[in-house]
């Protein structure tokens, strides 16, 4: 399996992109300059890492969505191809417009980094398929706008489609309020376009993967997608 | 010409600094509320027809400027 992790100007999770895809996973995963025309021969999976692409200028994500890559890994999404955006990766796919939706500042008006709980509301995705619907697992935030954001109409049909990848829960897989560390909309902290191949989260499961760095919760996510590499 | 873009988060969306700036003014004494805090953007845009131009500032906003999601804009021609 093929991985590309663009790297833009202020990525700082690209390293543990690399070293859950590559050093943990054992997949080819390939850094590749935001300068970039093309991404590498055979890509299968874009991990969009996290960080604060050109310093979070005008918008979170917004300059990042703009930068001579991202034509190619739209051309990858179009055709199919997988694209899993996390924290500052699901601003830059909100702002190119792959996911709907936009971030905004946290409702606490901090930044936050804290162990939350997520549950998975779609299963059937290469991302979540070797979990199950319901199952809840704990993966780290750390961000300051991550309070997703639609109007009520897109809300409602990103919804009704099943759009919602994750919600925030508690360690019992509680729905509520009380839950969302960051005043997301439903509690959502990831989205799925209809196709079901552009994945984006604000939590980091990619930070989740190594025992010997801690807990492992994000493993079922990579799990999935070795699974739906190995079926492909 | 010049022309100035003013960029404002649309009403009930969240605006930490206008709340952190109101709770300033608070602070010296001043009675004010509903503090919302925007962004200007001055530039030259090559033309002389201000309808031309602000058309060209328009679709400046809808390609980067503005995240419609969140905000909303007006252009003034200079």
């Amino acid at each position: 399996m093929r991985v590309a992790v663009p790297v833009f100007p202020g990525s700082n999770c690209d390293h543990d992109a690399l070293h859950a895809c590559g050093t943990v996973m054992g997949w080819d995963t390939i850094p590749v300059w935001h300068q970039e025309t093309r991404l590498p021969e055979g890509t299968e999976l874009v991990f969009v890492p996290g960080g604060f692409s050109y310093g979070d200028y005008l918008r979170c994500g917004a300059i990042a969505a703009l930068a001579p890559i991202m034509a190619d890994i739209r051309r990858h999404a179009d055709g199919g191809g997988l694209v899993l955006g996390v924290c500052n990766g699901f601003q830059i796919l909100c702002e190119a417009q792959l996911l709907p939706g936009a971030l905004l500042r946290n409702e606490s008006l901090r930044f936050i980094h804290a162990d939350i709980h997520l549950r998975v509301e779609r299963a059937d995705l290469p991302f979540t398929r070797a979990m199950k619907p319901g199952e809840v697992f704990q993966v780290p935030i750390a961000h300051a706008e991550g309070n997703f954001t639609l109007d009520p109409a897109d809300l409602a049909d990103l919804e009704a489609r099943g759009g919602v990848a994750f919600r925030y829960c508690s360690p019992k897989g509680e729905i509520g309020e009380a839950h969302v560390p960051n005043g997301a909309m439903n509690g959502i902290a990831g989205i799925v376009n209809l196709r079901g191949n552009v994945l984006g989260m604000m939590p980091h499961p990619e930070r989740a993967v190594d025992p010997k760095l801690g807990p492992t919760g994000g493993l079922g996510m990579f799990r999935s997608l070795a699974e739906a590499f190995a079926k492909a | 010409m010049k022309v100035r873009v003013s960029v404002q988060l649309k009403p009930g969306i969240l605006d930490p600094q206008g709340k952190a700036v109101e709770q300033g003014l608070h602070g010296f004494g001043f009675e004010v509320e509903h503090v919302r805090i925007g962004r200007l953007i001055d530039m030259d845009v090559p033309g002389t027809d201000p309808v031309e131009v602000k058309a060209k500032a328009l679709a400046m906003c809808e390609k980067l400027l503005v995240n419609p999601v969140m905000e909303k804009a007006s252009i003034e021609v200079l």
